[in-house]
């Protein structure tokens, strides 16, 4: 579709993250475009928070994101399948010990 | 709804071990993410599906634009700005979903403003009365909440956190729309005939927004196997049609529909169908306002041009600029 039109750059993307109130991390909340940082805070402001939905902005150019590729799910997160010991359930304790 | 008829690339014939196992994840009710494998078909009828609802987002901002400077009080200009802005947002948080998808913001714009892609039929019909802002946002919002709302359980990751806000911000439209109907409804007997007046214009406009009838569809089967398509047309247009006449009975006003009837037994209102060729029309680019549309949107963008490149240019000699004042700090 581009390759007719004339070239032009588009405005690099940025992921938006948003902290709702103080105590609470910032949460990925989407992505929108912008030329530089301060006015991807400002778009971001008008995106994402109408509704008083933050009192806090990060935005992260999207390509300095690195991702896990999606084929690296399993040796990544699979060898936490197997350590149930890691979880508290995992040992019987008699209730007479107390609250454990 | 907001899309319509959207062509399903469908997996004509057997499918192969690996899209069986992506229809397992989606029949398991697991979410799609971006960089996933997934068919090439599924990604290219989302990005035609949440294309033309991204644009439908955008073109719907005109109807409502049309009547920001007439408002007839200040109170009631500043919902309807915000109103308008929220679908502003809407249009970005579709286009962001999509771009997920390997498409780019440019290449829609261009898919709409070059004709290839579609927005909603709806937007094609003029604004008369104020009474409209009322009627839109009752009726042409409350039509596509009854898409949204179970779309916000679809397939695809991006697209249902998307419909997510949306969901979360579309009840204030219908709202503040039912609101302006009230007032108008209760007003002199004028004020009532313009609220009659625009129900009438836009209901059978309404009913078309869900597309033909199942019967006529042949794209619902794949993409409801996707979960990228809930419900049928024909189901969804029948509930909206059953929670919108009892709203009509409380306003005072007649449904423009003389064989709207009620079926004690089903619970479902039955009623007469909208005329489809005009549909049809519609959607090939002959509606009342469809060049007007399309217009308001190329000029928009043509005319923003210096402006854009104004602030790349901007934004590239500020970087510069910051660079060499780090280079003769250290």
């Amino acid at each position: 579709m581009t390759d007719t039109a004339k070239p032009r750059k588009e405005w690099p993307l940025w992921e938006i993250f948003v902290r709702s109130q103080n105590g609470l991390n910032h949460r990925h909340v989407g992505s929108l475009h912008a030329t530089d940082a301060e006015m991807a805070i400002n778009n971001a402001r008008d995106v994402y928070t109408r509704r008083k939905e933050g009192v806090s902005l990060w935005v992260v150019e999207s390509k300095h994101i690195t991702a896990s590729s999606p084929s690296a799910k399993g040796p990544l997160f699979d060898p936490a399948d197997d350590k149930t010991y890691r979880h508290p359930t995992f040992y019987d304790i008699p209730d007479e010990a107390g609250h454990m | 709804m907001y899309a319509q008829m959207v062509e399903s690339e469908g997996n004509r014939g057997d499918l192969t071990a690996q899209e069986r196992a992506f229809q397992d994840r989606i029949d398991a009710g697991e979410k799609i993410e971006p960089k996933e494998w997934m068919p090439e078909g599924y990604r290219k009828t989302l990005i035609r599906q949440m294309g033309q609802h991204a644009h439908s987002e955008i073109v719907g901002q005109l109807p409502e634009g049309n009547w920001i400077t007439r408002a007839p009080t200040l109170e009631r200009k500043a919902i309807l700005l915000a109103k308008v802005q929220d679908e502003a947002g809407h249009g970005l948080y579709l286009y962001s979903a999509a771009e997920t998808l390997g498409v780019t913001r440019d290449e829609l714009f261009e898919a709409l403003h070059s004709g290839k892609m579609k927005y909603s039929s709806i937007f094609n019909y003029p604004t008369l009365t104020w009474a409209d802002m009322g009627a839109v946002g009752w009726l042409v919002d409350g039509a596509a909440i009854m898409n949204q709302v179970p779309l916000q359980r679809t397939s695809y990751g991006p697209y249902s956190r998307a419909m997510i806000r949306i969901c979360k911000e579309e009840s204030f439209h219908q709202r503040q729309g039912y609101a302006i109907m009230m007032k108008m409804a209760a007003g002199t007997p004028e004020q009532k005939e313009m609220a009659q007046d625009a129900l009438n214009r836009f209901w059978y406009p309404a009913l078309m927004m869900f597309g033909p009838s199942d019967k006529d569809s042949v794209h619902s089967e794949q993409s409801m196997a996707w979960k990228i398509k809930m419900n049928t047309n024909d189901e969804l247009r029948q509930k909206f049609v059953n929670e919108t006449v009892p709203q009509a009975e409380l306003l005072g006003l007649t449904v423009p529909d003389e064989n709207l009837t009620y079926d004690e037994q089903t619970g479902d209102y039955s009623f007469s169908e909208p005329d489809w060729a005009e549909f049809f029309e519609v959607i090939k680019g002959n509606g009342p306002c469809n060049r007007e549309r399309l217009q308001a949107r190329r000029d928009a963008w043509s005319e923003g041009e210096w402006f854009r490149d104004g602030l790349t240019a901007y934004a590239e000699k500020s970087a510069k600029r910051r660079a060499a004042a780090a280079l003769a700090a250290e």
